[in-house]
């Protein structure tokens, strides 16, 4: 079980939460432009590590807020959470 | 040696202290014709076509852990081909076929009891999805029924059918001819009859890195020293994009944590398997097995949370009142590697040399000895079996996607792929 700590609600339960999959994926500029191969890429290909990965979050029953967590996917360590229109913060590995 | 009434008897005679080891101890061997990397079914299953429907010889096993100690010792052991597209449905059916002969092909008993699959619908709209899927199996000739309530009480005399469930049952489908498997005895079937034929099979052996030469792989780095290999397959599962990345391939593969447990042995109160809710059946021993309660975020961690079994259980005791005070012996938790469509990823890959059986989700096991044969075939001919070749990893490139979210007994709920 993991406490998530809430950018708006503070810390919570774990049960509150829905994951998002794979942060800072990004949409092709000119989706007709790129290959199917990219475009493959960007729609089905993680990375999935045993490890450190970075990902989305919502706080779905509480703010409904998205945000952003680096997250062990092996010990379930949250390492950084930051904001959803926010890089990643450098230090992770 | 062959198991036999007659070597039963001859071993019990010397106190069963006599039994050969069930397969041999092997060293790893400097270069091999192909190395199946992880010792769990799939793995053991195409290393023994290989070498009895291929005639091919040097092949190694390569296994992180133990025998059976990986997914394949953690599923819920349901075998059933009762999917809604043709390419699974004939997939998995050639899978459940050979289930129907194995313990005899292999000269191994490995418990496989047909008794039933039955899965439950709360609503009319939900019956109606069941006709549907009844209709595309009875059309690739699949033997499958609806049943009412009346047919499902009688399936389940321990059913609370009563209209204040919290979600009443309305009715469901039966496939006859599914069931269940002792899923240790199939990777420990696998491994003698596999081991016999002259396959190494190698424990506590990690594979670390992988030697590539022009987008041909030559190699890997073990735990045990550097091996040459012609043929690479990867059969890991949960651990598939862990190592297609070492190889240089990133998968559309999303890993999360499916729970899984066992209560005490009770007395035989359930003859089906069941599929709806939670998926449950009871095993020889008595004990239930319960399945179904999926972690919905990335993990590797192979332990559960308590939120989700808690959901298990509600649906559980609600459909089955009467399990209310069962005590629960062992929980567990497996990594299961999703494609987005929930279809396995098999063939051949953008690496030459290099091929692959993953993404096997929450259906692995009961495709094992089809992956198996077509899988050998693949390495073998080094271009995909018929049956495997909608699986192919390009298929996110044509847009070919085999949708089977909801026939592969997951529900994922929110999508997180």
């Amino acid at each position: 079980m993991m406490q998530i700590d809430c950018p708006w609600c503070g810390p919570r339960n774990q049960d509150e939460f829905r994951c998002g999959g794979q942060a800072h994926i990004h949409r092709p500029e000119q989706p007709e432009d790129v290959s199917d191969q990219a475009w493959a890429e960007y729609q089905f290909s993680r990375i999935n590590p045993c490890g450190l990965h970075l990902e989305r979050w919502q706080h779905l029953f509480g703010c409904a807020q998205w945000f952003h967590m680096a997250r062990d996917t092996f010990t379930h360590e949250i390492r950084a959470i930051y904001q959803i229109d926010e890089d990643s913060p450098g230090g992770l590995e | 040696m062959k198991h036999s009434l007659f070597s039963m008897a001859r071993n019990a005679l010397t106190g069963h202290r006599n039994w050969p080891a069930t397969w041999s101890q092997a060293e790893l061997k400097p270069r091999y014709d192909i190395v199946i990397v992880g010792g769990g079914g799939h793995g053991l299953a195409t290393a023994y076509y290989l070498a009895k429907n291929h005639g091919l010889k040097n092949i190694a096993v390569l296994e992180k852990g133990w025998i059976g100690g990986g997914n394949t010792g953690r599923n819920t052991s349901i075998v059933r081909s009762n999917y809604m597209f043709e390419e699974s449905i004939q997939f998995y059916d050639f899978s459940l076929q050979l289930f129907q002969d194995l313990s005899r092909e292999l000269n191994y008993n490995l418990m496989f009891g047909q008794n039933g699959v039955l899965n439950l619908a709360y609503s009319r709209h939900e019956m109606r999805v069941m006709n549907r899927r009844v209709n595309a199996l009875r059309h690739q000739g699949i033997e499958a029924e609806i049943l009412d309530i009346d047919g499902v009480r009688r399936l389940l005399p321990i059913l609370n059918d009563s209209p204040d469930a919290i979600r009443p049952v309305f009715g469901g489908f039966l496939q006859a001819n599914g069931g269940t498997c002792r899923h240790d005895a199939v990777a420990w079937g696998y491994a003698r009859a596999a081991s016999a034929l002259g396959v190494d099979i190698i424990q506590n052996c990690t594979v670390e890195e992988f030697e590539l030469q022009q987008d041909r792989i030559t190699g890997l780095q073990t735990s045990h020293g550097p091996v040459e290999a012609g043929k690479v397959l990867l059969a890991v599962a949960g651990h598939s994009s862990v190592l297609a990345q070492r190889a240089g391939l990133q998968l559309p593969l999303t890993c999360l944590g499916l729970q899984a447990m066992v209560s005490e042995p009770v007395k035989p109160l359930l003859n089906v398997v069941l599929d709806g809710a939670a998926y449950v059946s009871q095993s020889d021993r008595g004990e239930l097995v319960v399945g179904g309660g999926t972690d919905l975020f990335n993990s590797y961690a192979q332990r559960g949370m308590a939120s989700t079994v808690e959901l298990n259980f509600a649906a559980l005791i609600d459909l089955f009142p009467c399990f209310s005070r069962m005590k629960w012996m062992r929980q567990w938790s497996g990594i299961v590697d999703y494609t987005p469509d929930h279809s396995p990823l098999m063939g051949l890959t953008p690496v030459a040399g290099l091929y692959l059986s993953g993404g096997w989700g929450s259906y692995g096991f009961k495709a094992i000895p089809a992956s198996g044969v077509t899988m050998a075939y693949t390495i073998a001919h080094e271009t995909a079996h018929p049956l495997i070749e909608p699986f192919s990893l390009s298929r996110f490139e044509s847009g070919a996607l085999i949708d089977e979210s909801a026939s592969s007994g997951m529900d994922l709920g929110q999508p997180i792929l």
